[in-house]
């Protein structure tokens, strides 16, 4: 994948912070994953007919998900299985718990250099150069990884490559080897990720916003700094994977072209095994919310502004989430959404705006709200989305914008089980996470109840607008009216503090 | 939040991603091939629409895409963006989906164009403008565009597509095509027919100039404020001297600020006829049912002649040319050296270069620049940008690491590349090359919307997909000699284009403009 494009698109991809954060040198150019929906013009019923209404839907072919099977060894890890013939390869992923919100604050990055020296170390009797070759001369992978809550071990090859390539993958997990050079490999990657993190607008926008909804120094937040990443050592790297790499803190999931009774045997021969130990406990933080008030980052070489209004979310096993997603719908869902239809369609203020009261796994998500939009339309559009906002508490969804928003969620559900592969990583994370395996059904049912009273509650319920932030990075000179119009600014400071022992540039 | 594929994403971009599988012979490519053939359909209409459908019953769904054979760089004088900005008007209806009352609407937009036209025509003024008519003007197109929207149903194309179940809807446009796209339950597959043959017959051009709005914001998003992409359309603009590869694909800002919708409606004429349209849908369905079905929704929309080729070829560069940015951005390098089109016999030479040079841990620019020299953090060569309809450029570039420079990112490229002009690749890396090409072909016939994506491009460039098939054989046959030719033949000093970045910190407040004119 590089990072040159000449593409342009008419939909905009929300960036995933992390991914953002991880990788500021990809070049966005993918498209996007809905996010928005349909408005109440449209509630009109229109003079013209509308011919489509008679075009027949009949009822959809019968299909049944397969689920993967399920397995628990002795020692508490968790296989999943999943079987599909369709092509002759198979590919695996061992999920280990334990993320980069569980390493030391003063070592900050330790699990992203962990994730990439792991693999370009290699493991005790092969080096991580040599396994490139061996692999690329199969067209497999292996790969290693450092995230948010995990870390991990992914492998795909022919089906006839299986026993090689998994008995590698299985080697770099119980014998890595650190090496130095890998690590200051994955060092240097870094140090150039640090020092150009303040080139685009978005990529200040995710981290900055972070900070105000999770507190600067929360786990969630905290960003790797040259002196933080220049503070691992790899002692830290196998410490680290010491503490992590016990079985009752892994899942290891399996799909592709095989025999499930084979598989299991297999696996079971190579994880059984390994002995108990203490798992990484869970997430355990305070969530403040931000600070209300208007947060500025100052850059002077654009001409359009990054504004993100937020707040706090939520966590995906509130009862009130079923609510809250065909609200968001209603907001952000899609073209018609009231907040596309307002900014973008009636107002022409912006080509990417959006927002969700988010929702994660294990602890509250990012309210979030955002628009791009040309510096002296900055006020304007921030007030639009405000008021947008505002009207989710005092404008219950009418009866077609519920039918609309339902609707999507409803029609579309098929794709989120229409591959052995997303059915596979959804119980995969469901597991992880401690969710029901019915998570998704219920999920189904619960949307399919929500009235519009519902949507109104949680919106008077989770949404105050005295408590969010706004953030804005932008070109100072070129706002106007300036931002003290949407009240007390704040203005940040993102200048990147410089190595240990050199000056500030 | 799915695990697996947020660490893919993420290695993606540390390696490159080699997709796994193993050297599959020619031979048992042909039996894929031979399979494909039974499930894949192509019928071309009357009207000279090509559609091609792929039966894949795995689940009750269904994926298109539908490929226009124009894209930005015919976009027409004076008028860069066009091309794109279509895309977008693309999601506005049609005669039936969008409008209240469509008679009254086309009245109605009418007289936005020409008022449009009038206001226009005094904004453009050089001498004698006049400002306070040209302010009566803009009233008159204000009211007039006021007077359009009464009768629209916003946004209502796309949301009926969403509340149906669409899924990854979007379009883009790129230098050589235009791609819409999207995918849905198998039973919408008629309602889908609708919507698609409806707007590529009868768009109707409305809301433009809100739109045109919206499309600004999407240039001072991706250029304007974006480093990387305010570098690449000056090293395109420098790169060419004639060729429409050299325009801003998005549109320079003095353009796409001027378009108008009459213009979006000539362009529609003459690019958007069947004839150089071809739609693959690839997912449950059945050819037999589906394509008399198809034939009634895209069979009536009115034929009209094929585009004729552009004329313009770009001349052969003979002098190296660079372009150096200094900016409060981090370094960075890029250049690039022009080569002929995809239907040249050493297509796939140039895809075996860009293979040993860019792909994952075992690339020589990796080893070379981001492992052993430790100078970079990213290095790749790539070829066909920004295009290959036309002669495009095979390009490197380099990420530094702090500490270093452009000129070093140059250098220490130029190196690599006399390496492959003066010694041949290994017999190990052209395996590797030919082995990853078998294995990434196989990967991506599982997959509805790739398989969609491949099946148009390779019946549109090729007139035939099972060019994605036999393309394999041109890639079997490439040799370490083809490797060396072709790099000495192209890689010469007076066919490159560069562009550095070199971070130069931002000027103090300047003192001596105060009390200046603003």
């Amino acid at each position: 994948m590089n990072m040159i494009s000449t593409k342009f698109t008419t939909r905009f991809k929300t960036r995933t912070a992390l991914a953002a954060a991880a990788c500021m040198l990809v070049f966005a150019m993918q498209f996007a994953q809905a996010q928005t929906a349909p408005a109440a013009k449209s509630d009109a019923s229109p003079a013209q007919a509308e011919p489509w209404t008679a075009i027949p839907i009949p009822p959809l072919h019968a299909f049944k998900p397969q689920q993967p099977k399920r397995i628990e060894l002795s020692n508490g890890l968790v296989l999943f299985l999943q079987e599909d013939h369709e092509l002759p390869f198979i590919d695996g992923s061992i999920l280990i718990r334990g993320g980069s919100r569980d390493e030391p604050a003063a070592k900050t990055g330790l699990v992203s250099l962990y994730g990439e020296a792991w693999r370009t170390s290699g493991t005790a009797t092969t080096s991580g150069d040599a396994l490139d070759t061996e692999l690329a001369q199969k067209a497999a992978s292996i790969e290693t990884g450092g995230g948010g809550a995990t870390t991990s071990v992914d492998w795909g090859s022919f089906k006839q490559d299986f026993d090689t390539v998994f008995g590698e993958a299985v080697d770099l997990l119980l014998h890595p080897a650190f090496k130095p050079d890998k690590l200051a490999l994955a060092q240097r990657g870094m140090f150039t990720s640090i020092s150009r993190r303040n080139d685009e607008p978005d990529s200040i926008a995710g981290r900055e916003s972070a900070k105000l909804v999770y507190g600067k120094d929360s786990p969630l937040a905290r960003q790797a700094e040259y002196a933080t990443v220049a503070a691992v050592t790899l002692d830290d790297l196998k410490a680290w994977h010491d503490r992590t790499v016990v079985p009752n803190g892994i899942i290891v999931s399996v799909e592709g072209d095989f025999d499930s009774a084979a598989m299991e045997a297999k696996l079971r021969k190579v994880f059984e095994p390994m002995s108990r130990g203490e798992a990484i406990p869970p997430l355990k933080a305070d969530f403040p919310g931000p600070p209300p008030g208007v947060y500025f980052a100052d850059k002077e070489d654009v001409n359009q502004s990054t504004v993100e209004i937020l707040g706090l979310g939520t966590e995906r096993s509130n009862p009130d989430y079923y609510a809250l997603s065909v609200m968001n719908e209603v907001f952000s869902g899609g073209f018609g959404s009231r907040v596309v239809q307002y900014v973008r369609t009636k107002l022409g203020l912006a080509y990417d705006v959006g927002g969700s009261y988010g929702a994660d796994y294990d602890h509250p998500g990012v309210f979030r709200s955002e628009v791009g939009t040309k510096s002296v339309t900055t006020v304007a559009a921030t007030n639009a989305v405000l008021e947008e906002i505002g009207r989710l508490k005092t404008v219950p969804p009418t009866p077609a914008e519920l039918r609309k928003a339902k609707d999507q969620v409803m029609n579309s559900f098929i794709f989120r089980y229409d591959t052995p592969e997303k059915t596979l990583n959804e119980q995969v994370v469901l597991a992880f996470y401690g969710y029901p395996p019915d998570f998704l059904e219920k999920y189904k049912d619960g949307v399919e109840r929500v009235t519009s009273a519902d949507v109104s509650r949680v919106a008077n319920k989770y949404i105050d607008v005295s408590k969010l932030a706004i953030l804005v990075v932008g070109n100072k000179a070129e706002i106007k009216p300036p931002l003290s119009s949407l009240g007390k600014v704040t203005d940040l400071d993102i200048t990147i503090p410089p190595p240990p022992g050199k000056p500030a540039r | 939040m799915r695990i697996r594929r947020l660490v893919g994403i993420v290695l993606a971009f540390a390696v490159g991603w080699g997709a796994a599988a193993r050297a599959q012979s020619p031979a048992s490519m042909a039996q894929y091939l031979a399979g494909f053939e039974k499930k894949t359909t192509v019928k071309v209409l009357p009207n000279g629409l090509t559609l091609i459908v792929c039966e894949r019953p795995e689940a009750p769904v269904f994926s298109y895409y539908t490929l226009v054979d124009a894209g930005s760089a015919d976009d027409p004088q004076g008028a860069s963006g066009l091309a794109h900005m279509f895309e977008h008007m693309a999601f506005k209806g049609t005669d039936q989906i969008g409008t209240t009352d469509y008679p009254a609407e086309k009245v109605a937009l009418a007289k936005v164009e020409i008022a449009y036209a009038d206001y226009d025509a005094e904004f453009r003024k050089l001498v004698g403008q006049d400002p306070a008519r040209l302010a009566e003007l803009k009233k008159v197109f204000e009211d007039a565009q006021a007077a359009a929207e009464k009768y629209v149903v916003p946004n209502q194309f796309a949301e009926l597509a969403e509340q149906n179940g669409a899924v990854d809807l979007n379009a883009s446009t790129e230098e050589d095509s235009t791609q819409f796209f999207w995918s849905m339950p198998e039973n919408r597959l008629e309602l889908w027919a609708y919507m698609e043959s409806g707007r590529i017959a009868h768009p109707v051009e409305r809301e433009f100039y809100k739109e045109r709005d919206v499309v600004q914001e999407e240039r001072r998003m991706r250029i304007d404020s974006n480093p990387i992409g305010a570098m690449v359309e000056q090293f395109l603009a420098t790169a060419y001297v004639a060729h429409p590869y050299g325009r801003s694909g998005v549109g320079w800002e003095s353009e796409i600020s001027q378009v108008n919708a009459t213009e979006a409606e000539a362009f529609h004429k003459k690019y958007y006829v069947p004839a150089n349209i071809v739609i693959a849908v690839v997912g449950d369905i059945k050819a037999a049912d589906a394509i008399p079905m198809l034939t009634k929704y895209f069979g009536p929309i009115p034929a009209g002649p094929k585009p004729e080729p552009m004329t313009t070829i770009e001349p052969a560069q003979f002098a190296e040319k660079s372009v150096t940015i200094r900016e409060a951005a981090q370094p960075f390098y890029l250049e690039g050296y022009h080569r002929p089109d995809y239907r040249d016999p050493d297509d796939s030479v140039y895809n075996a270069i860009s293979d040993i040079l860019s792909n994952g841990r075992t690339a020589r620019l990796y080893k070379s620049l981001v492992r052993d020299q430790k100078i970079a953090a990213d290095s790749e060569g790539f070829s066909g940008f920004p295009g290959q309809k036309y002669p495009g450029l095979f390009a490197f570039y380099a990420v530094p690491v702090p500490g270093h420079t452009p000129d070093e990112m140059r250098d220490a490229i130029h190196k690599e590349i006399d390496k492959l002009k003066t010694s041949d690749v290994t017999d190990q890396e052209l395996e590797m090359f030919k082995t990853r090409a078998r294995a990434g072909l196989l990967r991506g016939l599982a997959d509805n919307e790739g398989l969609a994506q491949q099946l148009a491009e390779y019946q549109t460039r090729y007139g035939d997909w099972r060019e994605l098939f036999r393309e394999l054989d041109r890639i079997d046959k490439v040799t370490k000699g083809d490797v060396r030719r072709v790099a000495s033949k192209v890689f010469v000093e007076s066919n490159r284009t560069t562009t550095s970045i070199i971070f130069t910190p931002p000027a103090q407040p300047a003192v001596e403009d105060a009390g200046g004119a603003e």
